[in-house]
C-alpha cells in the first residue's frame, strides 16, 4: 500500500521502499536481484530505525498529527469486542469531538471515552477537527459518573490539539466545563486510565486526563500549550514552533522522565499509522495489564491513591522557613 | 449611608499605603476606561478606581491584602516556596533569568500569596495570583501554596477565598507541570468541598486559561470585579480561528453573568463586604 501522505524526515524510507517494490514485481528474478532484494529490505529496517530513534520533538508532533494515524473511531473497532455509544449531554446537545459508551475488552465490561479528530472531512467538520466543546466535556463527567455508580471501570482516549477556542464555547463555559471535569474526575471511586494517543492539547486534553494510570503512546506529545501557540507568544512567530517543541519537553520520554506518566506504549517502528492492527495490539495488552492492577487495588486507597498521584505534581524549592510561617 | 458608601470609607481608611505598582508610573496617568487623564493619587486613594469612570485599574496582590483583610491580620503561609526551572526552559531569554528579573521587579518570590486573616472579625484562609508576575500564570509554586492553603482550610475548617488575576493561564515554561497543576489544586478543591468547606472565587482582570480552567471557576460563589477580561482561550485566538468579529462584551465578567457562569458582578469598594456577608449565610 502506497502512503498517502508522507513526512519530510519519510522521505528516504519510501524511495526505498518503491524501489523495492520495482524489484519485486519483476518476473523471474535472478539470484542477484533476490539479494538485492535482501539487501534493501535490511536497509529499510536499518534507516527507519536509525530516523526513528532520533525524531526531534517537531518531528513527533508530526507523527502525533499524520493523517493517516488511528484515531479513536479506529481503535473502537480494533480494540473492543463490542461499543454501545451513548449520546448527548443532557443540556445542550451530542458533541462529536467526544464519544462515549459502553465497551468490552476481552469481555471486560467498561466505560469509554475517547476524543475524535476524524478521518475524512466529513467527520472532521463535525468533530471540529477534535476541539470539544463544553457539551462534549459535560457528556463525559455525565457518563463517567454513571459508571461509577454502576462500578464500571472508565478508559479515556485524548487526542485533541485543545479545546475549541470560539464564541458558543466560552459562552457556554469551556473553562468552567474543563473545571469541572477535573474537581469530578478526581472524586470517582473506579478506575480510571487514560491514554493520549495522538495530541495532548493543554486544559482540553486534561479535561479527561484526571486518572490512576496515565499512558502516552510512544510518539505521542502532551503540553500545557501546542508547539504552535508558545511560539507565538515566546518567540513572537509560529516560526519557531520547532524551538517551542524541544523547549516545552512534551515526548513521551521527556514526560516519563519529567515523571508525569506511568508508561510510555510503544508503537510500531516508523509509527502508529504504519501498522493499525500491530498498534492496536500493543495498546490492548497495556490496557488489560493496566486494568488488572487498578482493580488490585482496594476500594478504599484508590482515590487516596489518585490524590496523592497528583498531589506530587510540581518541582520547587523549600527554601529554609522563617520562624513565622506556619 | 448606604452600604456601598460604608464599605468604601471603610475601604479606604484602609488602603492609605497603596502599593504603587499596578498602576503606571507617574504623578498622572491616563485611565484605560475613559481616556481620561487622572491624577495617580486620587486612583490610589480609591482603591484602584478611576475618579472619572470607575475603571478598575489592576492592583497587586499586597494591595488586595490591604484592602480585604482587617488591618495587620494576614498572616504569610509557605513564603519558603520559590521557583526553579525543571525543564530548563529558554525562550528568547532562559525562564531562570526571568524568575529573577520579574522577582526583582514586582518584590514578589513568586505570582501567588497564600495564608491567613482576619475579614470584618472572620477568620478566612486568603490565596491570591498577582497578574504582574509572569502575567499572574501558574507554575509548580503557585499549584503548591494554592493546594496547601486548600488543605490548611480543609483541615482549619475555614472559608477559602482566592483572587484571581492571571492573564497567562497554566505556565509554559513548566511545561507539562504547570498543566497538571490545574488537576492537583481541582483535586484539593474536591476535598475541602466533600468536607463542607466553603469556597469564593473571586475573579479579577484578568483570568484565562489555565487557572480559569481550574480553581478560579471553582468556587460555590463566584464573583468578579466589574468589566474584567474572564475566558478560557484568549480573544485573539478566538478571533483567529472564527475570523469574525466578536461581540463587545465577549468574556467580560457582565457576559459570563449573562451566560450563568458568575454570581455576582461587584465592584472593589463593596468586595470586603459582600465577602463577608456571603460568608454568614454558608458558615457558622
Amino acid at each position: 500500500m502506497a502512503p498517502t501522505h508522507v513526512l519530510p524526515f519519510e522521505k528516504p524510507i519510501v524511495e526505498l521502499e518503491q524501489q523495492l517494490e520495482k524489484l519485486e514485481n519483476q518476473p523471474d528474478p535472478s539470484p542477484s536481484t533476490r539479494e538485492s532484494i535482501r539487501n534493501m529490505r535490511v536497509e529499510i529496517n536499518r534507516m527507519r530505525r536509525e530516523i526513528f530513534e532520533t525524531l526531534d520533538p517537531w518531528d513527533v508532533v508530526q507523527v502525533s498529527r499524520h493523517p493517516d494515524r488511528p484515531q479513536t473511531l479506529d481503535y473502537i473497532e480494533l480494540l473492543f469486542d463490542e461499543f454501545v455509544e451513548l449520546h448527548g449531554d443532557r443540556a445542550f446537545g451530542d458533541d462529536r469531538a467526544i464519544l462515549t459508551g459502553f465497551a468490552k475488552l476481552e469481555g471486560q465490561k467498561v466505560l469509554f471515552v475517547g476524543q475524535h479528530k476524524g478521518r475524512t472531512l466529513k467527520e472532521r467538520e463535525e468533530c471540529f477537527y477534535g476541539c470539544a466543546h463544553p457539551e462534549g466535556y459535560r457528556k463525559a463527567i455525565n457518563k463517567m459518573e454513571m459508571a461509577t455508580r454502576f462500578g464500571l471501570p472508565i478508559i479515556c482516549f485524548i487526542d485533541t490539539p485543545g479545546a475549541y477556542p470560539g464564541i458558543g464555547a466560552e459562552e457556554r463555559g469551556q473553562a468552567y466545563s474543563i473545571a469541572h471535569n477535573l474537581r469530578e474526575m478526581s472524586t470517582f471511586n473506579t478506575p480510571i486510565i487514560c491514554v493520549v494517543i495522538g495530541e495532548g492539547g493543554s486544559g482540553g486534553a486534561l479535561g479527561i486526563g484526571i486518572g490512576d494510570h496515565i499512558c502516552v503512546m510512544e510518539y505521542a506529545y502532551y503540553s500545557v500549550i501546542s508547539p504552535e501557540g508558545c511560539a507565538g507568544i515566546l518567540w513572537k512567530s509560529v516560526q519557531h514552533k520547532d524551538k517551542a517543541a524541544r523547549a516545552l519537553k512534551f515526548t513521551s520520554k521527556s514526560l516519563l522522565e519529567l515523571g508525569v506518566i506511568d508508561e510510555i506504549i510503544p508503537e510500531p517502528l516508523g509509527g502508529a499509522h504504519r501498522d493499525h492492527w500491530q498498534t492496536a495490539t500493543m495498546l490492548k495488552g497495556s490496557l488489560l495489564k493496566a486494568l488488572k492492577d487498578l482493580q488490585a487495588v482496594p476500594k478504599d486507597q484508590l482515590l487516596d491513591r489518585r490524590y496523592q498521584k497528583f498531589r506530587n505534581y510540581g518541582v520547587f524549592e523549600e527554601q529554609v522557613a522563617n520562624a513565622d510561617t506556619e | 449611608m448606604s452600604t456601598a458608601n460604608q464599605a468604601k470609607s471603610e475601604m479606604a481608611s484602609t488602603s492609605h499605603s497603596a502599593n504603587k505598582r499596578g498602576v503606571p508610573e507617574g504623578l498622572w496617568i491616563r485611565c484605560d476606561g475613559c481616556e481620561a487623564t487622572v491624577y495617580k493619587k486620587q486612583v490610589e486613594q480609591q482603591l484602584g478606581l478611576c475618579p472619572e469612570c470607575g475603571h478598575h485599574f489592576k492592583i497587586s496582590a499586597n494591595e488586595r491584602i490591604r484592602q480585604l483583610l482587617d488591618e495587620d491580620s494576614f498572616e504569610e503561609w509557605f513564603s519558603e516556596l520559590a521557583p526553579c526551572d525543571p525543564l530548563n526552559f529558554a525562550d528568547k531569554k532562559p525562564y531562570k533569568d526571568r524568575l529573577v528579573a520579574e522577582q526583582k521587579r514586582t518584590g514578589l518570590k513568586e505570582a501567588c500569596i497564600a495564608g491567613r486573616g482576619y475579614m470584618r472579625g472572620r477568620p478566612l484562609i486568603l490565596a491570591l495570583t498577582d497578574s504582574s508576575f509572569i502575567m499572574g500564570s501558574m507554575g509548580s509554586v503557585v499549584g503548591e501554596k494554592l493546594t496547601r492553603s486548600i488543605e490548611q482550610a480543609t483541615e482549619q475548617k475555614l472559608p477559602l477565598v482566592i483572587v484571581s488575576g492571571s492573564g497567562g493561564g497554566a505556565r509554559m515554561h513548566e511545561g507539562i507541570l504547570s498543566l497538571m497543576q490545574m488537576g492537583k489544586v481541582s483535586a484539593a478543591l474536591a476535598r475541602y468541598r466533600d468536607a463542607g468547606g466553603f469556597f469564593i472565587s473571586v475573579l479579577t482582570n484578568p483570568t484565562m486559561g489555565g487557572v480559569a480552567a481550574s480553581f478560579a471557576s471553582l468556587g460555590d460563589i463566584v464573583l468578579a470585579e466589574p468589566k474584567a477580561l474572564i475566558g478560557f482561550a484568549g480573544p485573539r485566538v478566538v478571533k483567529e480561528t472564527i475570523k469574525i468579529e466578536l461581540p463587545e462584551d465577549f468574556q467580560t465578567s457582565e457576559f459570563l453573568m449573562e451566560h450563568g457562569f458568575v454570581d455576582r458582578v461587584v465592584s472593589r469598594p463593596e468586595l470586603r463586604l459582600e465577602i463577608a456577608r456571603l460568608i454568614d449565610y454558608c458558615v457558622s
